[in-house]
């Protein structure tokens, strides 16, 4: 992995003046340079109790910053900017403004667990960046990130019927993130499969769309499922409203 | 120490939960799981009226509707199939399943939700301990072990070359997998190597594979594909430079990851890889004798018939 140099100073940070006379003495260009200071002023005292609401987020509070999982991350190696680490430093200590610069990349946690498996304080960053992600969403920071669409697609479906069906999920995945459905590499897939396949296989698919996979006697799962959602989805509204404290999750024993 | 005759026993017949992946895209697993439990004579008997164990996404609506999902595919096996151990051959199923069981026995708020939902639901609900979960490698590992996969092979992916390919859900995060990093007899998280005994039991050559629980960025195959197929272009070319003909899966997700965005990096970033990409079921059944169609080796996206006729494996 390669080291990342980063530099403390931001660039809109840095001032220069490009006709600048100070008390007869011409500072023009990089001789007037300067670095506006930045100040926070827009805590958001609620922050880390809003996140903590979102699913998987409820365990924030153990952080000790040691920075296990941005060490361990995934994506981290190949996208320095993504850093759980930080984020949860952001997200504890209210810097809400600071947290926004990186909105549009904390969705994409690959949720290889990296970071849960390292992290000796039980934080489960991954479900931090996931719960992160949807706060952005609920919050209208963000629109909803392909990976957000995809989630309630699926779980849609889980909901509705028990089962998924992968063809379903691909298919309203691609319509409801405006993509079109022949992609280069989907039907060059589609092409090299196709020429082996048995028919038996494409009438079992064509089945399968018609008739969905459905476990037996799901209707009163499915209902006390929506019951719960509706429940929670109210719960996380609430703590966003300031109405409302998220329950923390216990210590795991062998974290303790 | 395991107990390996217990085990070996007890693992002989099990409850199967092939899950929505190996009913789809992952279909080639569930035909050679079949196909090789059959020839091994190992009892394999399918949760009855099972539903999707959460996968990855759920989680992310609400991690207790997916301990919730999971504890029902539980409950099903334990209280309608009177089974004591249930196998998952799927990365996603296999650690969803551990996680309900581990956050069953830990977390009370999780233990009163799935009661409230089952009781809705109107089934009974799964109380920890009641059923094991293993892995397809668990299983064969324990029920037929490598003593006996030398005796009916007679080494026949001699001159094979394997990476081995574990992925993320079958040994992260630590806590929820107790049995395992137990020392000898038992599985690894860091190194993991069940695969590559099973497999060198049947003769093939596993090279010395880093990436063996790199991520392939399954998760978001569709919603970030330029990100996995990074993360898959860095497994596949790592796999060849280490010298592997093939990289034996045991994950649908990563299978079918890995197959599909060896065609996008190709065809999006000019990127070609050669190696192939067989799931570990497969490589084993061609070991025992059983012929590629009889293991869904056409249903790859990956086209492996050159090198199964090269190496003399049909």
């Amino acid at each position: 992995m390669p080291i990342h140099e980063k530099s403390l100073i931001r660039p809109e940070n840095l001032k220069t003046h490009e006709n600048l006379v100070i008390e007869g003495i011409d500072v023009s260009g990089h001789w007037s340079t300067f670095i506006e200071s930045r100040v926070v002023t827009d805590y958001n005292e609620n922050l880390e109790d809003e996140i903590a609401a979102m699913p998987g987020a409820d365990k924030i509070h153990r952080c000790w910053q040691c920075g296990s999982c941005t060490n361990a991350c995934t994506v981290n190696a190949i996208e320095p900017r993504f850093n759980p680490r930080y984020w949860i430093y952001l997200i504890r200590t209210g810097m809400e403004s600071e947290l926004l610069r990186d909105k549009d990349i904390i969705w994409q946690c690959v949720s290889c667990h990296k970071c849960t498996h390292v992290c000796p304080r039980d934080v489960e960053p991954e479900g931090v960046m996931k719960a992160t992600a949807h706060w952005l969403t609920m919050k209208g920071y963000t629109p909803p990130s392909p990976s957000h669409i995809f989630d309630e697609e699926f779980t849609r479906q889980i909901v509705q019927r028990g089962r998924i069906e992968d063809t379903e999920v691909l298919h309203n995945f691609l319509r409801k993130t405006k993509q079109p459905l022949m992609q280069d590499w989907l039907t060059a897939i589609a092409f090299a499969i196709g020429k082996r396949l048995p028919v038996k296989w494409g009438i079992k698919m064509a089945w399968a769309q018609i008739f969905k996979p459905k476990t037996r006697g799901w209707d009163r799962a499915r209902v006390a499922l929506e019951d719960y959602i509706h429940e929670v989805e109210a719960e996380r509204k609430a703590v966003i409203d300031g109405k409302g404290k998220p329950q923390q999750a216990p210590m795991r024993e062998a974290a303790e | 120490m395991v107990d390996v005759t217990d085990k070996a026993k007890k693992y002989r017949s099990v409850g199967y939960y092939p899950g929505c992946a190996l009913e789809g895209t992952g279909n080639g697993y569930d035909v050679s799981t079949r196909a090789i439990a059959k020839k091994l004579g190992l009892g394999l008997r399918d949760v009855s009226n099972w539903n999707c164990c959460g996968a990855m996404e759920v989680k992310n609506v609400d991690p207790k509707i997916q301990t919730y999902l999971s504890a029902r595919v539980l409950s099903q096996a334990v209280n309608e199939d009177r089974m004591d151990v249930v196998m998952a051959p799927c990365n996603g199923c296999y650690h969803n399943l551990k996680k309900a069981e581990y956050d069953l026995a830990h977390d009370p708020k999780s233990v009163e939700v799935v009661d409230k939902l089952s009781a809705k639901a109107g089934h009974k609900a799964y109380k920890a301990g009641e059923a094991e979960t293993i892995h397809a490698l668990d299983w064969l590992k324990e029920a037929i072990g490598e003593d006996g996969l030398r005796e009916r092979t007679n080494g026949k992916l001699a001159g094979l070359k394997i990476a081995n390919y574990y992925g993320c859900m079958y040994v992260r995060p630590r806590h929820i997998f107790p049995e395992k990093d137990k020392g000898p007899g038992s599985e690894s998280t860091s190194q993991p190597h069940f695969m590559d005994d099973l497999l060198a039991a049947a003769g093939a050559e596993n090279v010395s594979f880093p990436l063996k629980t790199a991520c392939c960025g399954g998760a978001h195959t569709l919603s970030d594909s330029d990100t996995s197929t990074k993360l898959v272009l860095n497994i596949l070319q790592a796999a060849e430079a280490s010298g592997a003909e093939v990289i034996a899966t045991e994950c649908p997700t990563c299978h079918t990851g890995l197959e599909m965005h060896q065609v996008r990096a190709e065809k999006r970033f000019g990127k070609k890889t050669n190696v192939k990409v067989l799931y570990f079921t497969q490589l084993l059944g061609l070991a025992l004798g059983i012929g590629p169609r009889a293991l869904g080796i056409h249903t790859n996206i990956s086209d492996s018939m050159d090198l199964i006729i090269e190496k003399r494996l049909t």
